[in-house]
């Protein structure tokens, strides 16, 4: 009993520093990479050089974290600790306070679902890497993504302030419209799968088509996984969806929030992107899934074989869980920073007008055909 | 009184077709020019940190302090005062520049020249470059071509206004450092 709750509390710490260094290297990525997309360099300047003559073989190995800029986020965290936390004298303090804590938990428990990996048997007990293997992760993801909209809107409602205001009220309305197309799409997935549980969904996408083809969730649902991910950016909130933050029109929803609150629905956003990329990658792209990797070791389908130990098999799968995470971390970001903002009309038209539909179609159509091949 | 006729001009608005409606082939178009973008440059970074092909920039920044650029030969930059061939300032003290100047940062004290063809030399010459608005009047009205903006440095700076304040000393020998090739 105690060693199951030591397995899962560590499973959980494991999970959780993985998603915060993630999402604190966020902004290092978005930094850098907005950077490489403009033919800029990015922020290089938050330095850390010892000035003493015996820490030289420490500056060298500082070096290049100092050339590449990534004592930028300690620096951001820093500023953002160090702040003065205002919280204006007109705002219900209570409620402003809150929000910020609401969007970060929201945001968080989420990732308890995700299988990085597949069972791993270290001294004789089996360990399922999923933080908490539950039957309907998938509605439990969603129902933690959608609390998440209370954060947002209770932050711009106790502001009292009016941009903040009409940020909060952009937010859930959009969040709302956006979450039905997602639902949508999901739902192909699972009737074609039959499963909420998403080690199980993982796992069924490790069958091939012909024999060679990975029968990834992409493949049998190319246009669920097209509105999937433009409904996922939507959901959070980031270019070209920000409409409810809106740089240069209203500041948004925590207009009226400084110093680490502010900080929180900033780490939100990162985590919400991370969010929807692991989702992407385990609905969509096998999750944990390597091709042609079986629990003995690569079975090529030219009958080439390589035998692995149980553990290599495991990290492998690791591996190539982060690699597909960190693929859609930066497509999120390149689509962030080549689109425009929509406008606010714009926005829900898209999502009731053209997304809705053909999730509904989209939804129809696999419905028929997993009832043919049943029949 | 002629009827009055407004030309006017009608401008095509590009109408958009059908796939550049549809939205997503435009964003795949999008993603895949930045994209190039992305991994052009991140390829020429990793070449560079190896030390090749240091010739081709990888990112048009130029990093200022340490890196510096081309100023154009007529960029106004910070003034200085011409000497003769003797090293004494070749201000005549005339206040033409005083008086033109916009923003009134030049402030002449005028004495008289023991050289008798020349009638007066400045006691003290002194601009507040926290005032100046780098228009160069001062430089076109001189008739003793006794002040220029040749001088290359543009990184003035100090931690008071008083800082900002030059005299004739650093007007003859300025000692801030050109920035530029």
């Amino acid at each position: 009993m105690i060693l199951t709750i030591g397995i899962q509390a560590i499973l959980a710490v494991i999970m959780i520093s993985f998603v915060f260094s993630l999402a604190a290297l966020h902004t290092w990525i978005e930094r850098k990479q907005s950077a490489l997309m403009q033919d800029r360099i990015g922020a290089n300047r938050a330095w850390i050089r010892l000035p003493w003559w015996w820490a030289r073989p420490i500056n060298w190995l500082l070096q290049p974290f100092n050339v590449l800029g990534l004592f930028h986020p300690i620096a951001d965290a820093i500023k953002m600790f160090m702040k003065e936390d205002y919280i204006p004298p007109a705002s219900n303090k209570f409620l402003h306070t809150l929000a910020p804590c609401l969007s970060l938990f929201f945001a968080l428990v989420g990732f308890a679902a995700i299988p990085f990996g597949n069972t791993i048997a270290i001294g004789g007990h089996v360990i399922n890497l999923q933080v908490a293997n539950i039957n309907v992760a998938l509605l439990y993801i969603f129902a933690m993504a959608s609390m998440g909209v209370y954060g947002v809107v209770l932050g711009g409602f106790s502001s009292n302030n009016n941009y903040a205001v009409l940020g909060g009220l952009r937010a859930s309305a959009q969040m709302l419209s956006y979450e039905i197309v997602i639902g949508l799409t999901i739902m192909g997935i699972v009737m074609i799968y039959g499963s909420l549980n998403l080690q199980e969904l993982v796992r069924a996408q490790g069958s091939y088509l012909f024999g060679w083809i990975p029968l990834w969730g992409v493949l049998l649902q190319p246009v669920g996984f097209l509105l999937f991910l433009a409904a996922g950016i939507a959901e959070t909130k980031r270019i070209p969806y920000d409409a409810p933050e809106g740089e240069s029109e209203i500041v948004g929803y925590f207009v009226e929030y400084s110093g680490m609150k502010f900080g929180m629905f900033f780490f939100t956003d990162y985590l919400e992107t991370i969010m929807i990329a692991c989702l992407a990658t385990t609905l969509f792209f096998g999750g944990w899934q390597v091709p042609y990797l079986a629990a003995s070791g690569f079975l090529f389908p030219w009958g080439a074989a390589l035998a692995l130990p149980p553990l290599a098999v495991s990290l492998l799968q690791i591996l190539s869980f982060i690699l597909k995470v960190l693929f859609f971390c930066w497509l999120f970001m390149t689509i962030r920073w080549t689109l425009p903002r929509f406008r606010y009309d714009q926005l829900l038209r898209l999502g009731w007008h053209y997304m809705f539909p053909l999730a509904l179609a989209n939804l129809f159509i696999t419905a028929v055909i997993v009832l043919w091949v049943l029949s | 009184m002629g009827a009055v006729v407004i030309r006017t001009k009608v401008v095509q608005r590009p109408e958009l077709n059908f796939w550049e409606r549809l939205y997503f082939p435009e964003v795949f178009r999008g993603v895949w020019l930045t994209s190039t973008h992305f991994f052009k440059n991140l390829t020429l970074h990793a070449f560079h940190a190896l030390g090749l092909f240091r010739r081709i920039a990888a990112a048009v920044t130029i990093q200022y302090p340490e890196q510096l650029w081309k100023l154009p030969s007529r960029s106004r930059t910070r003034h200085r005062l011409t000497k003769r061939e003797d090293g004494s300032p070749r201000c005549v003290a005339c206040m033409m520049c005083e008086t033109v100047c916009p923003a009134r940062c030049i402030y002449i004290v005028a004495e008289e020249h023991p050289d008798p063809h020349i009638e007066k030399r400045p006691r003290s010459f002194t601009i507040d470059l926290g005032k100046c608005v780098y228009c160069g009047f001062c430089v076109e009205a001189c008739p003793e071509d006794a002040i220029r903006m040749d001088t290359k440095i543009i990184d003035t700076s100090a931690y008071s206004r008083e800082g900002m304040v030059l005299d004739i000393k650093e007007l003859l020998n300025p000692t801030g450092v050109p920035k530029t090739l």
